[in-house]
C-alpha cells in the first residue's frame, strides 16, 4: 500500500503550498498582484534629457544628489496621469518633497499646454520622447511614481494614480527613516 | 422575502444532498435495500430545490431586485435581457449556483440513465456525488451565498462587467462547467469501483459515456472561450496560456487520457490503476481549477474577486476529496491485476504512450502555472511564466502524439497487426508530407517556421488515416459501430484543429498602425481602407465604429465595421472587432486608442485557417457525441455483466 501513497503525498504537498500562500495573502506579507520594480534597493538610474518647459535647457539627476525625491513618469495621452495629476499638486504642496516628472513617449507642445491648464507640480520636467530612459527605469504603464532616497537609491515604487492615500502608506514612512539619511 | 426563499430552498437541497450521500454510502455498506432506494427521491429532490434557487436568482436579476446585493453589483436598468440572464453566472456567487445546478443535473441524468446498473453500485456513485454536492453546497451557504440582502436596496445596479456582455459568453461558463462538473461522475464512479473492490471491463463500460459527455462539453467549452477571446478582446489570439485557461485545459488533458485509458480497461482488463488514478486527476484538475480561479492565489485576467477565507474552504474541500479518494487508491491499487499482458507494438502500447504524452503535458502546464506561486510564496522574486514555456512543454509531447495518433488507430489489440494497413499507412504519410511541401511553397511561399511542414504533414496524416476505416467499410457496404465512428471523427477533428493551429501560428501577419479616414494600409495583398468613423449608441454603451472597407487587388473583398465601446456606467472601453471571414483565412480589424490629428491606432491582421482551430474542435466534440450514442451503452449485457461484490443487492435490482 504504502508504495501507492505517492500521488496522495504530492497532493499533500501541494496543498501545504496553498494554505502557506493563503495564510500569508490573509495577513498581508503577500499581494500576488503587486509587481516590485528590481530597482528597489538599488542605486537609481542616471539621466539628462531637455526640459518640457525650455526644450534648449536639459535636467541632470546628479543635481539632486543628497536629496530625496520623487520621479513620476506620466503623459498627456494617459487617462490615469490626468486622476492622479490634482494628488500630485497637493503632494508636492505638502510634502516638500521634489517631483521630477518624465513625461514619457509625448508631444512637447501638448505636455506644455497640459501643464500651463492644470498647474505643474514638477520641480523639473523633462521630456523622454523616444522612452529610452523609461526603458532604464523598467517603466511599463504609466503613471508610474519612484522614490528615490538622498543616497540616490529607489526605495519605492508604485504603478498606477498616486493619491494621498498610496503616499500615506507607501511612501511616508520610508521618508521618515531612509530617504532623508 | 423571494430572495429568502431562494435560501430556503439552497438550504433544503443541501439537506437532501446529505441524505443522498448518507443513504448511498452506508445504505451499500450495510447492503440495505431500502436506504439504496431513497438516494434516486433524495437525487431528484436536490435538483428541484437547487433549481428553484437558480430560478429565484435568475428572477431577481430579470425583475432588477437590487436589494439582492449580488444583483445590484452585477446587473444595470439598461442591462438587456439576455446579459441579465447570463449574469446570473457572471461573478462569483452565481456561477456557484450554477456550479451545483450543473453538478444535480448530472447526478439526476445518473440516476435517470443508470437503472441497469446494480443498485449498490449505483448507490454508491450517487453517494459520492451528493457529497461533491454538499461540500459546494455548504461552502455556497457560509461564505458565498448569492441571496445576500443588501439594505437598503440600491437605487440602481453597477452594470455587469462589460467583458461579460457577450453571446459566446453567455453559454461559455454553462458548456465549461458542465464538463468541469461532469468529471466529477467519472471520479464518482471510480471511488465506487474501489469502495466494492470490483474493477472490471464492466464497470469501464459504465463508466465511459459519462468520462465521453463531460468531456465533449468540456471540448466545446473550452473552444468557446478561445473564439470569445479572439474576437472580444480585441486583440485577435485564441490562446494565452492564462492561468484560469490552464485550469481548463489541464482537466481536459487527463479527461482525454481517461477516455483512452478506459477503452483498454474495457477492452482488456488493463491499465485498471492508471484509470483509476486519471479519474481522479481529472476531478482533482477539476477542483484546483475552481481554487485557482477563487482563492485569489494566482494573477489573472479571469480571476474572480478575491478572498482568502473562501480559498482556506476550498483548499478544504480540495484536499479531502483529492487526498481521501487517493488514499483508497492507495489502499485498493495492490489488489488490482490485470487481466492479460500485449506485446511491445499493439493497440496498448500506443495508448499506454498516447496516456502518458497526455499526462506529461498536462503536469508541466501545471508546474508553469504554479510556480509564480512557488516562487512568490517563499519570496523568491516575482517571476511569470510565459507562453514561450507553455508552447514548448506543449508541443514536445504532443506533436508525436499525432504520429502516435495516426497508427494506433489501426494497431491491434494485444499485438499489432497492421498488416495491409501498412501500406496505407505509408502512402497516406507520404502523400501528407508531398501535400504540405507543396501547399506551404505554393499558397505561402515558404515553409514558415521549422514546425510549419511537421504541423501540416502530421495533421493530414491523422485525417488520412482517420478516414481509412471510416472509408473501407462504406465501400464494402459493411457497417461501422458508432464508437468506431466517433473515434475516426474526433481524430479527424485534431487533424484539423492542428491545420488551424500551424497556419495561423505560420502565416499569421499583425500589423498596427496610424490610420484616419482616407487611409490606406496593406497586408498579405489585402488593402484596407479606412471609410470613415461614426457615432452609435448600445442598449448600456455609446460606441465609435470605424468603418473599413478591404481591397484586393482593386476588387472589394469586405466592408467592415469595429467599435470601441464605452459602458456607461462602469466607464470602461471595450474593442469589438471587424472580422471578413473566408474558407481560408479571416481578416481582422480592432480599432485601438485616439492618436490625436484624426488619427486611430488600428490593428489589423491577416489569419490564415486561424478557424480551423474551433472548427477543428466542435468536429472532435462532435466525434464525442457519437460515441456516447453506442448501441453498447445502451443495452445492457448481461452476458459479462459481471456481478458486483454485493450480489445480493444486486438480484433484488
Amino acid at each position: 500500500m504504502w508504495r501507492y501513497l505517492g500521488p496522495a503525498a504530492a497532493f499533500l504537498v501541494l496543498g501545504a503550498l496553498f494554505a502557506f500562500a493563503l495564510v500569508r495573502i490573509q495577513n498581508g506579507t503577500l499581494d500576488v498582484r503587486e509587481i516590485k520594480s528590481p530597482l528597489i534597493g538599488k542605486a537609481a538610474p542616471l539621466f539628462t534629457l531637455p526640459l518640457v518647459t525650455d526644450p534648449k535647457q536639459s535636467f541632470d539627476t546628479r543635481t539632486m544628489a543628497g536629496k530625496a525625491y520623487i520621479v513620476n513618469v506620466w503623459g498627456t495621452w494617459c487617462p490615469a496621469c490626468r486622476e492622479e495629476h490634482d494628488s500630485l499638486l497637493q503632494l508636492a504642496r505638502t510634502t516638500g518633497v521634489p517631483f521630477i516628472g518624465i513625461d514619457w513617449k509625448d508631444d512637447g507642445a501638448m505636455a506644455q499646454q497640459y501643464l500651463a491648464q492644470l498647474g505643474n507640480p514638477y520641480q523639473q520636467v523633462v521630456a523622454d520622447a523616444d522612452g529610452r530612459i523609461a526603458i532604464d527605469w523598467g517603466v511599463y504603464g504609466a503613471p508610474e511614481t519612484f522614490l528615490v532616497s538622498s543616497a540616490g537609491i529607489v526605495l519605492a515604487k508604485h504603478a498606477g494614480a498616486l493619491t494621498e492615500a498610496v503616499w500615506a502608506e507607501k511612501f511616508a514612512p520610508l521618508l521618515g527613516t531612509g530617504a532623508r539619511q | 422575502m423571494i430572495p429568502e426563499l431562494g435560501t430556503l430552498a439552497l438550504v433544503i437541497a443541501l439537506l437532501l444532498a446529505s441524505a443522498q450521500a448518507f443513504f448511498g454510502l452506508v445504505g451499500a455498506h450495510r447492503n440495505k435495500l431500502s436506504w439504496m432506494q431513497a438516494v434516486t427521491p433524495a437525487v431528484a429532490g436536490v435538483w428541484v430545490f437547487v433549481s428553484f434557487a437558480f430560478g429565484i436568482l435568475t428572477y431577481s436579476f430579470i425583475v432588477h431586485d437590487y436589494s439582492v446585493g449580488y444583483v445590484a453589483t452585477n446587473s444595470n436598468n439598461e442591462l438587456p435581457l439576455m446579459y441579465r440572464v447570463a449574469a446570473v453566472w457572471g461573478a462569483h456567487e452565481g456561477s456557484l449556483l450554477l456550479w451545483i445546478e450543473i453538478l444535480a443535473t448530472w447526478a439526476l441524468l445518473v440516476a435517470a440513465f443508470s437503472k441497469s446498473l446494480p443498485i449498490a453500485f449505483r448507490a454508491r456513485v450517487l453517494g459520492i456525488l451528493g457529497m461533491v454536492g454538499v461540500g459546494f453546497g455548504s461552502f455556497t451557504l457560509l461564505t458565498s451565498s448569492p441571496f445576500t440582502r443588501l439594505l437598503p436596496a440600491a437605487a440602481e445596479g453597477a452594470d455587469l462587467n462589460p467583458i461579460l456582455q457577450d453571446p459566446a459568453l453567455a453559454i461559455h461558463p454553462p458548456m465549461l462547467y458542465m464538463g468541469y462538473v461532469g468529471t466529477s461522475v467519472a471520479f464518482a464512479f471510480a471511488v465506487a469501483a474501489m469502495l466494492s473492490g470490483r474493477i472490471d471491463p464492466a464497470w469501464s463500460r459504465w463508466t465511459r459515456p459519462w468520462t465521453v459527455a463531460a468531456w465533449m462539453c468540456l471540448t466545446v467549452g473550452i473552444a468557446l472561450g478561445s473564439w470569445w477571446a479572439y474576437y472580444e478582446l480585441g486583440w485577435g489570439g485564441w490562446w494565452f496560456w492564462d492561468p484560469v485557461e490552464n485550469a481548463s485545459f489541464m482537466p481536459w488533458l487527463a479527461s482525454t487520457a481517461l477516455i483512452h485509458s478506459l477503452a483498454v480497461t474495457e477492452k482488456r482488463g488493463l491499465f485498471k490503476n492508471w484509470t483509476l488514478l486519471l479519474a481522479i486527476f481529472a476531478f482533482s484538475l477539476s477542483l484546483l481549477g475552481t481554487f485557482l480561479v477563487r482563492s485569489g492565489v494566482l494573477v489573472s485576467v479571469h480571476a474572480f474577486a478575491s478572498d482568502p477565507s473562501r480559498g482556506m474552504f476550498i483548499l478544504g474541500l480540495l484536499l479531502f476529496f483529492i487526498v481521501g479518494s487517493l488514499t483508497l487508491y492507495a489502499i485498493r491499487a495492490p489488489s488490482l491485476k490485470s487481466d492479460g499482458g500485449f506485446e511491445l507494438i499493439s493497440r496498448e502500447s500506443f495508448l499506454l504512450l498516447n496516456n502518458a504524452l497526455l499526462v506529461a503535458a498536462a503536469c508541466l502546464i501545471l508546474v508553469g502555472t504554479l510556480w509564480p506561486l512557488v516562487m512568490d510564496a517563499f519570496n523568491l522574486g516575482k517571476i511569470s511564466v510565459g507562453p514561450p514555456y507553455f508552447n514548448m512543454v506543449f508541443l514536445v509531447p504532443t506533436l508525436p502524439l499525432l504520429a502516435l495518433v495516426g497508427i494506433g488507430m489501426h494497431a491491434g489489440w494485444r499485438r499489432s497487426a497492421l498488416g495491409g494497413k501498412r501500406r496505407t499507412l505509408a502512402l497516406i504519410a507520404g502523400g501528407a508530407l508531398l501535400v504540405s511541401m507543396v501547399v506551404t511553397l505554393v499558397f505561402y511561399g515558404g515553409f514558415g517556421l521549422p514546425l510549419t511542414v511537421v504541423g501540416f504533414t502530421g495533421a493530414l496524416f491523422v485525417m488520412g488515416s482517420a478516414l481509412i476505416d471510416p472509408i473501407s467499410r462504406w465501400r464494402n457496404k459493411q457497417g461501422i459501430s458508432r464508437a468506431a465512428l466517433g473515434m475516426a471523427v474526433a481524430h479527424f477533428g485534431v487533424g484539423v484543429f492542428v491545420i488551424g493551429i500551424s497556419g495561423v501560428a505560420s502565416y499569421k501577419i499583425e500589423k498596427d498602425v496610424s490610420m484616419g479616414p482616407g487611409d490606406s494600409a496593406e497586408i498579405a495583398g489585402y488593402r484596407f481602407n479606412f471609410i470613415g468613423t461614426e457615432n452609435v449608441r448600445g442598449p448600456n454603451y455609446d460606441a465609435l465604429e470605424a468603418r473599413v472597407k478591404i481591397t484586393r487587388a482593386g476588387t472589394p473583398v469586405a466592408d467592415l465595421t469595429t467599435q470601441k465601446r464605452k459602458f456607461k456606467i462602469q466607464a470602461m472601453p471595450m474593442a469589438h472587432a471587424g472580422i471578413a471571414v473566408a474558407w481560408n483565412r479571416d481578416l481582422f480589424v480592432a480599432l485601438g486608442d485616439e492618436l490625436g490629428a484624426g488619427k486611430w491606432s488600428m490593428r489589423l491582421q491577416y489569419k490564415p485557417l486561424v478557424r480551423y482551430i474551433w472548427i477543428g474542435a466542435v468536429i472532435v466534440a462532435l466525434g464525442g457525441l457519437i460515441a456516447t450514442l453506442d448501441r453498447r451503452y445502451r443495452v445492457p449485457r448481461t452476458a459479462d455483466a459481471l456481478l458486483p461484490a454485493d450480489a445480493a443487492t444486486d438480484k433484488v435490482s
